[in-house]
Protein backbone atom coordinates (compact mmCIF):
# COMPACT_ATOMS: atom_id res chain seq x y z
CA UNK A 1 0.00 0.00 0.00
CA UNK A 2 0.97 3.51 -0.79
CA UNK A 3 0.72 7.21 1.56
CA UNK A 4 0.44 9.62 -1.32
CA UNK A 5 1.70 12.95 -0.26
CA UNK A 6 -0.18 16.39 -2.28
CA UNK A 7 1.49 19.39 -2.67
CA UNK A 8 -1.25 22.29 -3.09
CA UNK A 9 1.53 24.79 -3.98
CA UNK A 10 3.87 22.65 -6.68
CA UNK A 11 1.22 23.76 -9.69
CA UNK A 12 1.17 20.30 -10.49
CA UNK A 13 -2.47 19.07 -10.74
CA UNK A 14 -3.19 17.12 -8.08
CA UNK A 15 -4.08 13.91 -10.32
CA UNK A 16 -1.02 14.31 -11.85
CA UNK A 17 0.59 14.40 -8.32
CA UNK A 18 -1.30 11.01 -7.87
CA UNK A 19 -0.01 9.57 -10.92
CA UNK A 20 3.27 10.03 -10.86
CA UNK A 21 3.77 9.07 -7.11
CA UNK A 22 2.06 5.94 -8.19
CA UNK A 23 4.39 5.46 -10.78
CA UNK A 24 7.61 6.42 -8.59
CA UNK A 25 6.45 3.53 -6.23
CA UNK A 26 6.16 1.06 -9.22
CA UNK A 27 9.57 1.85 -10.28
CA UNK A 28 11.21 1.73 -6.79
CA UNK A 29 9.18 -1.48 -6.58
CA UNK A 30 6.97 -0.48 -3.47
CA UNK A 31 3.85 -1.65 -5.63
CA UNK A 32 4.27 -4.75 -7.16
CA UNK A 33 1.55 -6.56 -9.26
CA UNK A 34 -1.00 -7.83 -7.46
CA UNK A 35 -0.62 -5.16 -4.63
CA UNK A 36 -4.28 -2.57 -4.15
CA UNK A 37 -4.28 0.91 -4.67
CA UNK A 38 -5.93 2.77 -1.77
CA UNK A 39 -9.45 2.72 -1.82
CA UNK A 40 -10.39 6.20 -3.11
CA UNK A 41 -12.38 7.00 0.42
CA UNK A 42 -8.98 6.22 2.10
CA UNK A 43 -7.15 8.70 -0.13
CA UNK A 44 -10.04 11.98 0.60
CA UNK A 45 -9.79 10.68 3.94
CA UNK A 46 -6.22 11.36 4.18
CA UNK A 47 -5.35 13.87 2.37
CA UNK A 48 -8.66 16.29 2.56
CA UNK A 49 -8.93 16.44 -1.41
CA UNK A 50 -11.40 16.19 -3.93
CA UNK A 51 -13.00 12.04 -4.41
CA UNK A 52 -13.23 12.90 -8.26
CA UNK A 53 -9.47 13.68 -8.65
CA UNK A 54 -8.36 10.30 -6.94
CA UNK A 55 -10.76 8.62 -9.56
CA UNK A 56 -9.36 10.76 -12.65
CA UNK A 57 -5.78 9.91 -11.57
CA UNK A 58 -6.47 5.97 -11.39
CA UNK A 59 -8.47 6.32 -14.48
CA UNK A 60 -5.45 7.81 -15.65
CA UNK A 61 -3.24 4.90 -14.56
CA UNK A 62 -6.07 2.28 -15.68
CA UNK A 63 -5.81 4.01 -19.61
CA UNK A 64 -1.70 3.26 -19.33
CA UNK A 65 -2.38 -0.17 -18.37
CA UNK A 66 -0.77 -0.11 -15.22
CA UNK A 67 -3.69 -0.83 -12.95
CA UNK A 68 -7.15 -2.68 -13.52
CA UNK A 69 -10.47 -2.06 -11.27
CA UNK A 70 -11.79 -5.11 -10.05
CA UNK A 71 -15.41 -4.14 -9.78
CA UNK A 72 -16.64 -3.97 -5.66
CA UNK A 73 -13.10 -5.11 -4.68
CA UNK A 74 -10.62 -2.08 -5.67
CA UNK A 75 -8.12 -1.01 -7.66
CA UNK A 76 -4.76 -3.13 -8.09
CA UNK A 77 -1.37 -2.94 -10.08
CA UNK A 78 -1.11 -5.20 -12.95
CA UNK A 79 2.36 -4.29 -14.24
CA UNK A 80 5.57 -2.94 -12.92
CA UNK A 81 7.38 -0.20 -14.16
CA UNK A 82 11.23 -0.23 -15.09
CA UNK A 83 13.75 -3.45 -15.74
CA UNK A 84 15.62 -2.72 -13.14
CA UNK A 85 14.85 -4.21 -9.51
CA UNK A 86 16.97 -3.77 -6.43
CA UNK A 87 18.86 -7.09 -6.60
CA UNK A 88 19.30 -7.21 -10.66
CA UNK A 89 22.25 -8.03 -11.98
CA UNK A 90 22.30 -4.59 -13.23
CA UNK A 91 22.46 -3.21 -10.41
CA UNK A 92 25.66 -5.15 -9.01
CA UNK A 93 27.48 -4.34 -12.35
CA UNK A 94 26.89 -0.36 -11.47
CA UNK A 95 27.68 -1.42 -7.64
CA UNK A 96 30.96 -2.58 -8.80
CA UNK A 97 31.83 0.09 -11.19
CA UNK A 98 31.03 2.54 -8.37
CA UNK A 99 33.35 0.57 -6.31
CA UNK A 100 36.28 1.09 -8.94
CA UNK A 101 35.21 4.99 -9.33
CA UNK A 102 35.60 5.39 -6.11
CA UNK A 103 38.98 3.58 -5.87
CA UNK A 104 39.95 5.65 -8.75
CA UNK A 105 39.78 8.76 -6.49
CA UNK A 106 36.21 9.90 -7.87
CA UNK A 107 34.14 11.09 -5.14
CA UNK A 108 30.46 11.18 -4.94
CA UNK A 109 29.37 14.26 -7.37
CA UNK A 110 32.21 13.22 -9.48
CA UNK A 111 30.58 10.06 -10.11
CA UNK A 112 27.14 11.62 -10.02
CA UNK A 113 28.22 14.00 -12.80
CA UNK A 114 29.61 11.30 -14.67
CA UNK A 115 26.56 9.13 -14.51
CA UNK A 116 24.38 11.86 -15.64
CA UNK A 117 25.89 12.77 -18.44
CA UNK A 118 26.64 9.03 -19.75
CA UNK A 119 22.85 9.19 -19.15
CA UNK A 120 22.07 12.24 -21.33
CA UNK A 121 24.36 10.61 -23.98
CA UNK A 122 22.28 7.47 -24.11
CA UNK A 123 19.11 8.56 -23.35
CA UNK A 124 19.35 11.70 -25.89
CA UNK A 125 18.46 14.16 -23.39
CA UNK A 126 15.22 12.89 -21.87
CA UNK A 127 13.79 11.19 -24.49
CA UNK A 128 12.35 8.44 -22.29
CA UNK A 129 10.81 11.18 -19.85
CA UNK A 130 12.54 12.79 -16.77
CA UNK A 131 10.38 10.47 -14.91
CA UNK A 132 12.43 7.72 -15.17
CA UNK A 133 16.03 10.31 -14.94
CA UNK A 134 15.00 11.07 -11.78
CA UNK A 135 14.44 7.38 -10.96
CA UNK A 136 17.71 6.61 -12.04
CA UNK A 137 19.60 9.19 -10.45
CA UNK A 138 17.78 8.34 -7.06
CA UNK A 139 19.09 4.72 -7.89
CA UNK A 140 22.83 6.42 -8.02
CA UNK A 141 22.42 8.39 -5.06
CA UNK A 142 21.90 5.51 -2.88
CA UNK A 143 24.90 3.66 -4.22
CA UNK A 144 26.96 6.71 -3.26
CA UNK A 145 25.53 5.86 0.14
CA UNK A 146 26.32 2.90 0.25
CA UNK A 147 29.86 3.09 -1.03
CA UNK B 1 -31.27 10.37 -7.31
CA UNK B 2 -32.25 13.93 -8.62
CA UNK B 3 -29.42 14.90 -11.48
CA UNK B 4 -29.25 18.34 -10.30
CA UNK B 5 -28.80 19.88 -6.49
CA UNK B 6 -29.27 22.52 -7.12
CA UNK B 7 -31.25 25.12 -9.64
CA UNK B 8 -32.29 29.02 -9.70
CA UNK B 9 -33.40 31.53 -12.26
CA UNK B 10 -33.96 35.02 -11.81
CA UNK B 11 -33.43 34.98 -7.96
CA UNK B 12 -33.89 37.84 -5.57
CA UNK B 13 -33.80 38.41 -2.31
CA UNK B 14 -34.44 41.80 -0.50
CA UNK B 15 -34.35 42.10 3.47
CA UNK B 16 -37.57 44.66 3.98
CA UNK B 17 -39.14 46.57 1.42
CA UNK B 18 -36.87 48.98 0.59
CA UNK B 19 -33.74 47.24 1.80
CA UNK B 20 -30.67 46.71 -0.24
CA UNK B 21 -31.01 43.16 -2.45
CA UNK B 22 -28.92 40.27 -1.13
CA UNK B 23 -29.17 38.61 -3.81
CA UNK B 24 -30.40 39.87 -7.36
CA UNK B 25 -30.55 38.17 -10.69
CA UNK B 26 -29.10 34.98 -9.83
CA UNK B 27 -28.96 31.55 -11.97
CA UNK B 28 -26.97 28.57 -11.21
CA UNK B 29 -27.23 25.23 -12.00
CA UNK B 30 -25.36 22.68 -9.80
CA UNK B 31 -25.40 19.63 -10.66
CA UNK B 32 -25.10 16.44 -8.09
CA UNK B 33 -22.19 15.24 -6.87
CA UNK B 34 -20.19 17.67 -6.98
CA UNK B 35 -18.55 19.80 -4.12
CA UNK B 36 -19.15 23.07 -5.06
CA UNK B 37 -17.66 26.02 -3.20
CA UNK B 38 -18.77 29.27 -2.54
CA UNK B 39 -16.84 32.09 -2.69
CA UNK B 40 -17.06 36.05 -2.33
CA UNK B 41 -16.52 39.02 0.07
CA UNK B 42 -18.15 40.00 2.80
CA UNK B 43 -21.96 40.57 1.89
CA UNK B 44 -21.81 38.92 -1.41
CA UNK B 45 -25.12 37.02 -0.48
CA UNK B 46 -23.40 33.89 0.27
CA UNK B 47 -25.59 32.99 3.51
CA UNK B 48 -28.72 34.07 2.15
CA UNK B 49 -28.18 31.85 -1.35
CA UNK B 50 -27.59 28.45 1.25
CA UNK B 51 -30.37 29.79 3.59
CA UNK B 52 -32.69 30.06 0.55
CA UNK B 53 -31.46 26.60 -0.63
CA UNK B 54 -31.95 25.13 2.89
CA UNK B 55 -35.64 26.53 3.03
CA UNK B 56 -35.08 28.75 5.62
CA UNK B 57 -35.82 32.10 3.35
CA UNK B 58 -37.87 32.86 0.72
CA UNK B 59 -36.96 34.24 -1.97
CA UNK B 60 -38.35 37.84 -3.08
CA UNK B 61 -38.04 36.85 -6.83
CA UNK B 62 -37.72 33.94 -9.17
CA UNK B 63 -37.11 30.56 -8.00
CA UNK B 64 -34.80 28.18 -6.49
CA UNK B 65 -35.38 24.21 -6.82
CA UNK B 66 -33.58 22.05 -4.61
CA UNK B 67 -32.97 18.05 -5.62
CA UNK B 68 -35.66 18.64 -8.14
CA UNK B 69 -38.41 20.24 -5.70
CA UNK B 70 -39.01 23.00 -3.44
CA UNK B 71 -36.56 23.62 -0.86
CA UNK B 72 -38.87 22.92 2.45
CA UNK B 73 -39.88 19.94 0.82
CA UNK B 74 -36.48 18.39 0.30
CA UNK B 75 -36.11 19.51 3.46
CA UNK B 76 -35.58 15.90 4.94
CA UNK B 77 -33.04 15.15 2.28
CA UNK B 78 -30.68 18.25 2.60
CA UNK B 79 -29.03 19.11 5.78
CA UNK B 80 -27.45 22.54 6.64
CA UNK B 81 -25.20 23.74 9.32
CA UNK B 82 -25.63 27.43 9.40
CA UNK B 83 -22.78 30.21 10.15
CA UNK B 84 -23.17 30.38 13.97
CA UNK B 85 -23.78 26.29 14.25
CA UNK B 86 -26.87 26.62 16.30
CA UNK B 87 -27.14 23.75 18.86
CA UNK B 88 -29.31 23.23 22.15
CA UNK B 89 -26.72 24.64 24.74
CA UNK B 90 -28.30 22.57 27.57
CA UNK B 91 -28.05 19.26 25.85
CA UNK B 92 -25.37 17.03 25.92
CA UNK B 93 -23.11 15.99 23.34
CA UNK B 94 -24.95 12.55 23.34
CA UNK B 95 -28.30 13.83 23.74
CA UNK B 96 -27.70 15.87 21.15
CA UNK B 97 -26.25 12.59 18.57
CA UNK B 98 -29.73 10.81 20.26
CA UNK B 99 -31.89 14.43 19.03
CA UNK B 100 -30.70 13.82 15.24
CA UNK B 101 -31.48 9.92 15.72
CA UNK B 102 -35.00 10.48 16.79
CA UNK B 103 -35.71 13.66 14.32
CA UNK B 104 -33.89 11.25 10.99
CA UNK B 105 -36.42 7.88 11.75
CA UNK B 106 -34.88 5.43 9.26
CA UNK B 107 -31.86 7.57 7.75
CA UNK B 108 -29.86 8.49 10.52
CA UNK B 109 -26.66 6.76 10.80
CA UNK B 110 -24.98 6.49 14.01
CA UNK B 111 -22.06 5.50 13.20
CA UNK B 112 -20.48 8.20 11.07
CA UNK B 113 -22.11 11.08 13.55
CA UNK B 114 -20.07 8.88 16.62
CA UNK B 115 -16.77 8.93 14.89
CA UNK B 116 -16.99 12.48 13.92
CA UNK B 117 -17.32 13.40 17.72
CA UNK B 118 -14.75 10.97 18.48
CA UNK B 119 -12.14 11.86 16.27
CA UNK B 120 -12.58 15.16 18.56
CA UNK B 121 -11.85 13.48 21.60
CA UNK B 122 -15.48 15.24 23.11
CA UNK B 123 -16.86 13.61 26.45
CA UNK B 124 -20.07 12.58 25.31
CA UNK B 125 -21.28 13.40 28.60
CA UNK B 126 -19.85 17.27 27.92
CA UNK B 127 -23.12 19.93 27.90
CA UNK B 128 -22.74 21.50 24.53
CA UNK B 129 -22.87 24.73 26.17
CA UNK B 130 -19.30 24.13 27.71
CA UNK B 131 -17.49 23.51 24.32
CA UNK B 132 -15.44 25.88 22.19
CA UNK B 133 -16.28 26.95 18.99
CA UNK B 134 -14.30 24.70 17.17
CA UNK B 135 -15.66 21.64 19.36
CA UNK B 136 -19.57 22.67 19.04
CA UNK B 137 -18.97 22.72 15.09
CA UNK B 138 -18.00 18.97 15.06
CA UNK B 139 -20.94 18.34 16.73
CA UNK B 140 -22.87 20.42 14.23
CA UNK B 141 -20.83 18.63 11.47
CA UNK B 142 -21.51 15.38 13.06
CA UNK B 143 -25.19 15.85 13.28
CA UNK B 144 -25.45 17.13 9.64
CA UNK B 145 -23.22 13.71 8.32
CA UNK B 146 -25.63 11.57 10.17
CA UNK B 147 -28.24 12.42 8.99
CA UNK B 148 -27.00 11.08 5.39
CA UNK B 149 -28.30 14.18 2.98
CA UNK B 150 -28.31 14.11 -0.45
CA UNK B 151 -27.09 17.40 -0.46
CA UNK B 152 -25.10 18.99 2.04
CA UNK B 153 -25.35 23.16 2.56
CA UNK B 154 -22.54 24.28 4.70
CA UNK B 155 -21.95 27.77 5.64
CA UNK B 156 -18.49 28.72 6.72
CA UNK B 157 -17.99 25.43 8.00
CA UNK B 158 -14.29 25.11 9.17
CA UNK B 159 -13.98 29.08 10.17
CA UNK B 160 -12.93 28.20 13.56
CA UNK B 161 -11.42 25.28 13.39
CA UNK B 162 -7.84 24.26 14.29
CA UNK B 163 -5.35 23.30 11.51
CA UNK B 164 -5.20 19.60 12.40
CA UNK B 165 -9.42 19.53 12.74
CA UNK B 166 -9.80 21.67 9.61
CA UNK B 167 -8.20 19.09 7.58
CA UNK B 168 -9.44 16.04 9.01
CA UNK B 169 -12.96 16.87 8.99
CA UNK B 170 -12.75 17.62 5.85
CA UNK B 171 -11.55 14.28 5.09
CA UNK B 172 -14.65 12.82 6.79
CA UNK B 173 -16.88 15.07 4.94
CA UNK B 174 -15.35 14.50 1.09
CA UNK B 175 -14.79 10.70 2.24
CA UNK B 176 -19.06 10.47 3.43
CA UNK B 177 -19.26 12.80 0.34
CA UNK B 178 -17.76 10.50 -2.04
CA UNK B 179 -19.33 7.10 -0.63
CA UNK B 180 -22.70 8.22 -0.33
CA UNK B 181 -22.46 10.76 -3.61
CA UNK B 182 -23.47 13.69 -1.22
CA UNK B 183 -23.36 16.72 -3.21
CA UNK B 184 -21.59 19.56 -0.80
CA UNK B 185 -21.82 23.27 -1.02
CA UNK B 186 -19.93 25.38 1.53
CA UNK B 187 -19.09 28.68 1.81
CA UNK B 188 -15.45 30.26 2.71
CA UNK B 189 -12.94 33.30 3.08
CA UNK B 190 -10.19 31.22 2.34
CA UNK B 191 -9.60 30.37 -0.62
CA UNK B 192 -6.27 28.47 -1.09
CA UNK B 193 -7.60 25.54 1.05
CA UNK B 194 -10.69 25.46 -1.07
CA UNK B 195 -8.09 24.39 -3.82
CA UNK B 196 -8.16 20.34 -4.69
CA UNK B 197 -11.44 19.88 -2.46
CA UNK B 198 -13.61 21.37 -4.64
CA UNK B 199 -14.42 20.71 -8.06
CA UNK B 200 -17.13 23.22 -9.05
CA UNK B 201 -17.02 26.80 -7.99
CA UNK B 202 -19.71 29.76 -7.65
CA UNK B 203 -18.07 33.03 -6.92
CA UNK B 204 -20.88 35.74 -5.67
CA UNK B 205 -20.01 39.53 -5.95
CA UNK B 206 -22.52 42.24 -4.46
CA UNK B 207 -25.45 39.53 -4.63
CA UNK B 208 -24.68 38.17 -8.44
CA UNK B 209 -23.28 35.40 -9.26
CA UNK B 210 -20.07 36.46 -11.30
CA UNK B 211 -18.50 32.99 -11.92
CA UNK B 212 -20.33 29.60 -12.04
CA UNK B 213 -19.15 26.18 -13.31
CA UNK B 214 -16.92 23.44 -12.91
CA UNK B 215 -13.90 24.47 -11.77
CA UNK B 216 -11.14 22.98 -14.39
CA UNK B 217 -13.59 24.80 -16.53
CA UNK B 218 -13.38 27.70 -15.12
CA UNK B 219 -9.23 27.81 -14.93
CA UNK B 220 -9.04 26.71 -18.46
CA UNK B 221 -11.14 29.46 -20.06
CA UNK B 222 -8.60 31.75 -17.89
CA UNK B 223 -5.00 32.69 -19.00
CA UNK B 224 -2.51 35.08 -16.92
CA UNK B 225 -0.22 36.76 -19.20
CA UNK B 226 2.71 39.06 -18.80
CA UNK B 227 4.67 41.31 -21.86
CA UNK B 228 5.25 44.64 -22.08
CA UNK B 229 2.93 47.50 -21.23
CA UNK B 230 2.33 49.06 -24.32
CA UNK B 231 0.64 46.08 -25.84
CA UNK B 232 -2.38 46.36 -23.73
CA UNK B 233 -4.06 47.37 -27.15
CA UNK B 234 -3.73 44.09 -28.79
CA UNK B 235 -5.79 42.44 -25.98
CA UNK B 236 -9.22 44.04 -27.92
CA UNK B 237 -10.41 40.30 -28.52
CA UNK B 238 -10.05 38.89 -25.78
CA UNK B 239 -11.94 39.90 -22.17
CA UNK B 240 -9.89 41.57 -19.95
CA UNK B 241 -10.46 40.08 -16.09
CA UNK B 242 -8.14 42.26 -14.84
CA UNK B 243 -4.80 43.97 -15.67
CA UNK B 244 -2.29 46.29 -13.45
CA UNK B 245 0.81 48.02 -15.48
CA UNK B 246 4.25 48.17 -12.98
CA UNK B 247 6.71 50.30 -15.04
CA UNK B 248 6.82 48.74 -18.52
CA UNK B 249 5.45 45.22 -17.68
CA UNK B 250 1.73 44.27 -17.50
CA UNK B 251 0.40 41.06 -15.84
CA UNK B 252 -3.23 40.69 -16.60
CA UNK B 253 -6.20 37.80 -16.29
CA UNK B 254 -8.04 37.08 -19.59
CA UNK B 255 -10.21 34.97 -20.89
CA UNK B 256 -8.87 34.69 -24.55
CA UNK B 257 -11.01 34.93 -27.52
CA UNK B 258 -8.40 32.81 -29.59
CA UNK B 259 -4.80 32.57 -29.71
CA UNK B 260 -2.39 35.20 -27.91
CA UNK B 261 -0.06 37.18 -29.43
CA UNK B 262 4.07 35.83 -29.18
CA UNK B 263 4.97 39.14 -26.87
CA UNK B 264 2.59 37.65 -24.14
CA UNK B 265 4.23 34.79 -21.56
CA UNK B 266 1.53 33.13 -21.03
CA UNK B 267 0.58 31.09 -17.61
CA UNK B 268 -2.44 28.92 -16.24
CA UNK B 269 -3.99 30.76 -12.75
CA UNK B 270 -4.55 29.13 -9.57
CA UNK B 271 -7.58 29.19 -8.02
CA UNK B 272 -6.47 31.94 -6.15
CA UNK B 273 -5.24 34.19 -9.16
CA UNK B 274 -8.44 33.54 -10.10
CA UNK B 275 -10.94 35.05 -7.34
CA UNK B 276 -8.73 37.43 -6.30
CA UNK B 277 -8.89 38.89 -9.91
CA UNK B 278 -12.11 38.74 -10.19
CA UNK B 279 -12.78 40.46 -6.42
CA UNK B 280 -10.55 43.03 -7.75
CA UNK B 281 -12.72 43.82 -10.99
CA UNK B 282 -15.87 44.24 -9.87
CA UNK B 283 -16.79 45.37 -13.45
CA UNK B 284 -15.54 42.30 -15.41
CA UNK B 285 -18.28 40.27 -17.23
CA UNK B 286 -19.92 37.32 -15.54
CA UNK B 287 -19.10 33.72 -16.07
CA UNK B 288 -21.23 30.95 -16.28
CA UNK B 289 -20.32 27.37 -17.36
CA UNK B 290 -23.03 24.85 -17.80
CA UNK B 291 -21.49 21.37 -16.25
CA UNK B 292 -22.73 19.44 -19.08
CA UNK B 293 -22.62 21.33 -22.10
CA UNK B 294 -18.75 21.60 -21.95
CA UNK B 295 -18.54 17.91 -21.36
CA UNK B 296 -20.24 17.27 -24.42
CA UNK B 297 -18.19 19.84 -26.37
CA UNK B 298 -15.11 17.98 -24.78
CA UNK B 299 -16.54 14.61 -25.85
Amino acid sequence: MVEFRIDRRTGVATYVQIVQQTKQALRLGLLEPGDKLPTAREVVEATAINPNTVLKAYRELEREGLVEARRGLGTFVRRSLGAAPADSPLRAELSDWTARAHAAGLDRDDVAALFASVLDEQFHNGQFGDGRFHDEQRFNNTKGEQA
Amino acid sequence: MTETAIEAAALGKRFGRRGKWALRDCALKLPAGHVCAVVGPNGAGKSTLLAVAAGLLKPTEGALTVLGTHPTEARPRLAYVAQDKPLHPQLTVAATLRLGRELNPGHWDATVAERVVRQGDLDPKARVRSLSGGQRTRVALALALGKRPELLLLDEPMADLDPLARHELMGTLLAEAAENGTTVVMSSHVVAELEGSCDFLLLLGAGRVRLAGPLEDLLAAHTLITGPAGALTGLAPHTVVESRTTGRQLTALLRPAGPLDDVWQTAAPSLEELVLAHLRSPEAPALLLDATATKEAAA
